[in-house]
């Protein structure tokens, strides 16, 4: 078993990320996180999965991905591949302010306050999935009122990008750059 | 600001339209002969328009959707072109599925056209309404839904394009009712690639000569072809390659006929039912050369007991396929035909005739132990081999020889001879019951002048056997063979050998066929004495016109060799184990 970061570059559409998770459903491969967002191309979406499983099973089921008519390329990455990084919001009361410690916690973690309203504040963590961890088992004591977190977005190490792949495969066509957000 | 009415002037190749004549002409252009289909409420604007059409495109209404699907299989398997269906929404469009799944495994060219209820009823429960395009995700190449009339020409472009290129296969494209009664300026033009799809892989000439290198140095060689050389009209390419390297060569059904029966490197057929020679001795060879196939469990047995002992060399055009369930040591990722025709420079002219002679060893054991009582059977039930054997003599080895699912499907495979490429039509991959009957009526559509005979189990054949009425009101020319064992032979003989007997739900009441042929106003005959057998293939051959042959075969014959499942290729045996 290896934790993996699938990586998958398609043409945004309804009904590829239907695609994407039957492929992971008629394999039983359970998703531990999903994030989707446009990426350095425009048009193309880019999808992050996280998922815990065989390496030979991830990669057969890449290469079926990447078959999809509208998939561009996808890629999967072992954890040092890449750089990672997820996000948490945090819904605690504001007495816990006055209460306890809670403001110097939230300093100690490098969380910052999003918003403060009379009855309760919203902190905002990123970080490794651990750091995210051990700033929720310190606050759970004083009171987490509400919890979200997102799925891991990552950029991977190696040359493998897709700016790189369209540069060279595809019908000569421009790729018009933007900003990814 | 040049005025709209001089644009329209200076684009003479557009022309206002409605969505259905849109998807009619959008036929038209891509070169389509045959439609299977039926019609129904949510397709009825296209089908209005192709009253219009009679003299261009020629509508073939099937008894069933699940058989247009099948008929549009056949003809595209015979004729190497994109089957084309027709069926409304709801009960139409799942109706295709079976048909849909059938051709996605089996990598046959589709496009497969639905109706669907308006968009502005979409999501909403409305009569007949289906999410067909979520139904349809896992077994089609590509799907969309058409919402707006000035998509389909782009569309349907796209869809055509996708089926056949590359591996191929099926596509569905679905159309709301009112996309097809809108109007817009239409005009066409084939698609001819886009940006995410890659259909033939560039071929990578290190892997060429890798590839190379380990064939000149094998000293027994052998190679597995599948379907891929058909879909890739590699046939002569592979000829050349295994003349000049003398190289011994089986297939898998999907790839069967693509290499003339009577070729001296033709070892026969891989996996369960396949023959001894090359079951044997992929556990015995050096290297391992499989083109355009994808070792499905059907061919290999247990993965872990298959040719571990040799080089893998995978000729094959889809990237996933490779390595999937047998590591290839040597990928060659491409087009067969490019690939084959790059190899051939490169490999050495050989010979292996000493390695030939261990094929032609087993070959004769199962002659002596299988294949002589099974055409020349000494006991008075007639085999479904014997059907085969007068069957190859009266049509020269040079029929389009569709078949069904069971054991007349092994042996018919097994015995049947061929002359010419695409000539055997199976269902493959899924194993679907009730393909036979409407893809042989495609198959005779898709290869006009050839003579196309089914080899039907009397279970199959009553899985679409109201495709009677397709070939009662086309009067196509097929004839239909059912070797009637009054069982569910295949899953019988399952039950015989490793389930003592227990013939759970297998055995067959039957109509009197011969009542259901006079119904359709069919010819036909039934034969159960081996007396009459040649006379009455004979017969059915010379007729000009659709017949309908029964033969009443054995009830408890078994097909042999056989791989017990779980089983390694190796271990194939030639009769019932004493035990059982
Ligand atoms: C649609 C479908 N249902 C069930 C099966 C399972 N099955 C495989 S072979 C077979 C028996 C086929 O019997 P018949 O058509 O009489 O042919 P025979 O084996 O006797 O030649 C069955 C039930 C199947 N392949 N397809």
């Amino acid at each position: 078993m290896s934790r993996l970061t699938i990586s998958i570059f398609s043409e945004s559409r309804a009904g590829i990320l239907n695609k994407v998770s039957s492929a992971f459903s008629r394999r039983k491969i359970n998703i531990l996180s999903l994030t989707a967002s446009e990426c350095e191309v425009e048009g193309i979406f880019r999808y992050t999965l996280l998922v815990e499983d065989d390496e030979s099973k991830i990669r057969k089921m890449v290469l079926q991905l990447e078959k999809q008519v509208e998939v561009v390329k996808a890629f999967y990455h072992f954890e040092e591949e890449l750089v990672s990084q997820e996000l948490a919001l945090f819904k605690i009361p504001t007495s816990s302010m006055t209460n306890g410690n809670a403001e110097k916690i939230i300093r100690e973690h490098n969380a910052r306050f999003l918003t403060i309203e009379q009855d309760y504040a919203v902190v905002e963590k990123t970080g490794f999935r651990a750091e995210i961890q051990a700033l929720f088992d310190e606050l759970a004591p004083l009171g987490i009122l509400e919890y979200a977190s997102s799925g891991r977005v990552s950029i991977s190490k190696p040359e493998t990008n897709i700016q790189s792949y369209f540069n060279q495969e595809v019908l000569g066509e421009k790729i018009s750059r933007r900003i990814s957000i | 600001m040049e005025s709209v009415k001089s644009q329209t002037i200076t684009a003479p190749s557009t022309q206002q339209v409605n969505g259905s004549k849109a998807v009619l002409e959008a036929l038209v252009k891509e070169g389509v002969e045959y439609i299977f289909g039926y019609p129904g409420g949510a397709i009825m604007p296209i089908y209005d328009e192709l009253y219009h059409y009679h003299d261009q495109l020629k509508h073939i209404l099937t008894r069933h959707e699940q058989g247009a699907t099948h008929a549009a299989q056949g003809y595209a398997r015979a004729s190497g072109r994109v089957g084309v269906c027709f069926a409304t929404s709801g009960p139409g469009a799942t109706n295709l599925i079976t048909g849909i799944a059938d051709a996605q495994i089996d990598s046959t060219p589709l496009v497969c056209i639905t109706g669907q209820v308006a968009a502005h009823l979409l999501g909403t429960d409305a009569f007949q309404e289906t999410d067909i395009i979520g139904i349809s995700m896992p077994v089609t190449k590509w799907n969309f839904q058409i919402t707006k009339a000035s998509e389909i020409p782009g569309v349907l472009a796209k869809a055509f394009y996708i089926a056949k290129s590359g591996r191929p296969g099926p596509v569905l494209i679905d159309i709301t009712k009112n996309a097809q009664f809108e109007e817009f300026d239409f005009s066409y033009e084939q698609c001819k690639g886009f940006r995410s799809y890659i259909p033939t892989p560039k071929l990578n000439f290190d892997q060429i000569d890798a590839a190379a290198r380990v064939i000149n140095a094998a000293e027994k060689p052998m190679l597995l072809l599948g379907q891929g050389v058909i879909l890739a009209e590699a046939e002569n390419e592979l000829k050349a390659f295994i003349e000049k390297a003398h190289i011994p060569t089986a297939w898998t059904i999907m790839g069967l006929s693509a290499l003339e029966t009577t070729h001296e490197l033709n070892v026969g057929m891989l996996g369960m039912h396949g023959n001894y020679g090359p079951n044997k001795l992929t556990n015995e060879c050096d290297v391992l050369i499989a083109v355009g196939m994808r070792f499905d469990d059907r061919v290999t047995g247990d993965l872990k007991q298959y040719a571990k002992q040799a080089t893998v060399v995978h000729i094959e055009i889809d990237n996933a396929e490779i390595s999937k369930n047998v590591h290839a040591h040597y990928p060659v990722l491409g087009d067969a035909k490019e690939a084959l025709t790059a190899l051939l420079p490169v490999i050495e002219e050989n010979n292996h005739e000493d390695w030939l002679n261990e094929f032609r060893a087993f070959a004769q054991t199962e002659y002596d132990k299988v294949i002589h009582d099974e055409l020349n059977p000494e006991s008075a039930e007639l085999t479904m081999g014997e059907v085969i054997k007068f069957i190859n003599e009266e049509v020269n080895n040079d029929a389009i020889i569709v078949t069904d699912v069971g054991q007349h499907q092994m042996v018919a495979c097994r015995y049947a001879g061929f002359k010419q490429t695409k000539s055997s039509i199976t269902s493959g991959g899924l194993g679907t019951m009730g393909f036979c009957l409407p893809a042989a009526i495609g198959a005779k559509m898709g290869a006009p002048d050839r003579e196309v005979i089914a080899i039907i189990g009397d279970g199959g054949v009553q899985m679409t056997i109201q495709e009677l009425g397709t070939i009662l009101q086309t009067g196509v020319n097929v004839k239909v063979v059912i070797l009637n064992n009054e069982f569910l032979g295949m899953v019988r003989q399952w039950q015989e050998l490793f389930f003592d007997k227990r013939y759970s739900a297998t055995e067959m009441i039957n109509p009197d066929f011969m009542l259901l042929a006079k119904a359709y106003s069919i010819e036909c005959e039934k034969v159960d004495e081996r007396d009459k057998l040649r006379a009455a293939i004979h017969e059915m051959i010379s007729h000009d016109g659709p017949y309908l042959l029964e033969v009443r075969v054995g009830k408890e014959n078994n097909v042999f060799p056989m791989v017990p499942s779980g089983a390694s290729v190796s271990d194939i045996i030639l009769e019932k184990p004493q035990n059982i």
